[in-house]
């Protein structure tokens, strides 16, 4: 029975490691620019299908997919920010929304039609592959290798943010970007780059996916409505917030396929309403 | 016009009307079939466009006309929605003068239309779905499942793992009505044959991540891990049950794959694991003729689905070929009492319940290095006999005689 439960805990928290890096990008886009970004999910899928494809047709292999793929998603992303999202800078938070809602519907239908709905496999690196007995489970290589990378990468950038020079300036342009423009710092391409960056994450959640789970163009869609929830408890904007709740709901999620499977896929919203009743703003979130 | 070029045109078209006295008998001129399908959805790759592609092809095999009238195909996507599918029913059947539908893979979507042509008699050729209720509680007699259903499925993969040695199951199972039926098909086989049930799990519809599902099913110490599910849910289950090493020690049966699915799981990951299927591409020289015809149009190799949706159609045409007309009532009887003899069936026969009972084949996946070439990704490990395969007509079906 400990055996069994440690298993799904150390399964929960394998989990809960890809909801925080999804849920920190997001958290950024939202904290930094006010921007609700729905085109995450597809922004992920498509870092997985960007890897698989450097992987088919030029023979570039995960390591370099790890790197890469952010970087190519991540400018992607960049040009999409300059030619429509800024646009919509001070109006409410609505627009930018529906804005991303439409990028991610058409980024879906584009590689739907492409690669059809089955979508693709990809292989595990060969570094990586097989697995440790740990006793109560078989844990295999590449699932430990996904929750250290993610913790790394998360408190990597909660680091930068909160507690450097360049996270500061991030900090103060979303207080007062007028301000901070008169002190001579170019804020429009700290946007643009923030923007960058939250979309390389989804992509690098992308590429770390992609050995897991089938690549489909329908992978984010999945996962987006949950990684949400996510930053909804953790309190909108908290970038801590985000990257601890996505561990816990990996943890409770783990619990509950245990204890009670059919209730799996609603534990998080249910744990989400319980949050928002006792503290609107969510768990580490500050009332605006 | 003279006199005897005029008698001999009179005795000429006395000649063509015994000849063929249902020449007028196509309603509206014409032959139509419309293909209801998955066109961007979950079941998109194993029917979908290539379902409309084998119907296309098959009304060019036939010549194009049947009785003197033409074939016109036609397509729309249901999105597998029984709401969708059974309006655009009605406006083919009302306003289109729609003879036929085909495919209409998603039982629900079946489900909704069946009743609907049955009550303005028009015919369904069912090719993707494959819940048993088709042909039994919800039969009608303007209905032909033709290509699989969930029984033949179960029974052929259950029976045979049994066989091979694979007493103990544990099942990782969809929890929506098509997964329970599913497993409670197969459980009753492998209990039958001799196997024992020792498990299993329910997991929400969709699930991404089974990881959780599998380390149960690896406590659980069952021989063969039972999965009763479709599409992208068998995908990712199959995926990380080898990252987790479930399938060192234990095999899985995969209860409802395609070859979409194998196809795009890729044989590294997929090797090894035992299938039923009513048609494989490359089992014989009529069905490999046949698929690389469709190979030249689609860009993939046919699933049994699309292939049962081109085999379907001939029959129909040749039906109506036969019964010198296309009401429903003397096709469907045509259909009945001419046996299915093609690329796709051997003796096939459709009965009084609308079930297409043919011979199934057990396949096994095969490893990377004993595929050869493209698409060369199952062997055959036996013929499964019609009357093995399917299940006996279902009493529950008012059509079948008691």
């Amino acid at each position: 029975m400990i055996q069994v439960l440690s298993g799904q805990l150390l399964i929960g928290l394998i989990n809960g490691s890809f909801y925080a890096l999804l849920s920190l990008g997001l958290a950024i886009i939202f904290g930094l620019l006010n921007v609700v970004n729905f085109a995450h999910g597809a922004q992920y899928m498509l870092g997985a299908f960007v890897a698989w494809m450097g992987l088919r047709y030029l023979g570039v292999g995960y390591w370099w997919a790890l790197l890469l793929t952010p970087v190519v998603v991540g400018l992607l992303g960049i040009v999409f920010e300059r030619l429509c999202l800024r646009r919509l800078y001070g109006l409410d938070p609505l627009y930018g929304l529906l804005l991303t809602f439409g990028l991610a519907l058409v980024l879906e239908g584009i590689f739907q039609n492409a690669f059809g709905i089955s979508g693709n496999s990809y292989p595990v690196p060969a570094l990586l592959q097989g697995g440790t007995n740990l006793g109560f489970m078989y844990l295999p290589r590449y699932r430990a290798w996904v929750v250290l990378v993610s913790l790394a990468v998360c408190f990597g950038s909660w680091f930068v943010i909160e507690r450097t020079r360049l996270g500061a300036y991030l900090r103060a342009g979303t207080e007062n970007p007028v301000l901070l423009q008169g002190l001579g710092v170019n804020v429009p391409l700290m946007f643009s780059l923030t923007y960058g960056y939250g979309v390389a994450l989804a992509a690098f959640a992308g590429v770390m996916a992609a050995p897991i789970y089938q690549v489909t163009p329908l992978m984010g869609s999945s996962v987006i409505i949950v990684v949400f929830a996510v930053v909804v408890i953790g309190g909108m904007g908290s970038i801590l917030g985000s990257i601890l709740t996505g561990l816990g709901l990996g943890l409770v999620e783990g619990l509950t396929k245990f204890l009670y499977p059919p209730a799996s896929d609603v534990v998080v919203f249910a744990v989400m309403a319980l949050v928002l009743l006792v503290r609107p703003a969510g768990l580490f979130g500050r009332a605006r | 016009m003279s006199r005897t070029n005029r008698n001999f045109a009179l005795i000429a078209a006395l000649a063509v009307s015994t000849a063929g006295p249902a020449a007028a008998q196509v309603s509206d001129g014409v032959v139509k079939v419309g293909v209801l399908t998955d066109m961007t959805g979950a079941y998109s790759d194993l029917a979908g466009p290539g379902s409309v592609v084998a119907a296309q092809m098959a009304a060019e095999d036939f010549g194009g006309k049947v009785l003197g009238k033409p074939i016109v195909v036609i397509s729309s996507d249901h999105q597998n929605k029984p709401d969708i599918a059974s309006t655009t029913a009605r406006r083919w059947f009302d306003e289109q003068q729609v003879d036929v539908i085909a495919d209409l893979v998603t039982s629900s979507t079946a489900l909704a239309v069946m009743p609907i042509a049955a009550e303005k008699r028009r015919i369904t050729l069912l090719s993707g779905p494959g819940s048993t209720p088709i042909v039994g509680e919800k039969c009608t007699a303007y209905n032909v499942h033709y290509t699989y259903n969930t029984y033949a499925m179960a029974a052929g993969t259950g029976r045979a793992v049994v066989q091979q040695g694979g007493k103990s199951w544990f099942f990782i199972t969809a929890d929506y009505v098509f997964g329970k039926s599913l497993e409670a098909d197969t459980s009753k086989v492998v209990e039958a044959a001799g196997g024992k049930i020792v498990g299993g799990v329910k997991a929400p519809f969709p699930t991404t991540d089974f990881s959780s599902y599998l380390l149960q099913a690896q406590g659980s110490g069952a021989q063969i891990v039972g999965l009763a599910n479709a599409g992208a849910d068998t995908i990712n289950a199959i995926k990380q049950a080898n990252e987790f090493g479930l399938t060192k020690k234990q095999s899985l049966a995969g209860l409802l794959v395609f070859l979409s699915d194998v196809h795009s799981l890729g044989l590294a990951t997929a090797k090894g694991m035992y299938l039923t299927t009513a048609f494989y591409w490359d089992r014989d020289e009529a069905s490999r003729a046949w698929s690389k015809r469709f190979f030249e149009r689609a860009k993939k190799m046919p699933t049994m689905v699309q292939a049962g949706v081109y085999s379907e159609l001939m029959h129909y045409f040749a039906a109506v070929q036969a019964a010198g007309t296309d009401d429903a009532d003397k096709v469907m009887a045509k259909m009945r009492e001419i046996p299915v003899n093609d690329f796709f069936a051997k003796n096939g026969r459709i009965g009084a319940d609308g079930l297409h009972r043919h011979d199934m084949y057990l396949a096994q996946v095969k490893s990377p290095e004993e595929s050869k070439y493209p698409w060369d990704y199952y062997r055959i490990v036996k013929t499964i006999p019609a009357a093995e395969a399917f299940e006996p007509p279902d009493p529950s079906c008012p059509l079948v005689k008691r």
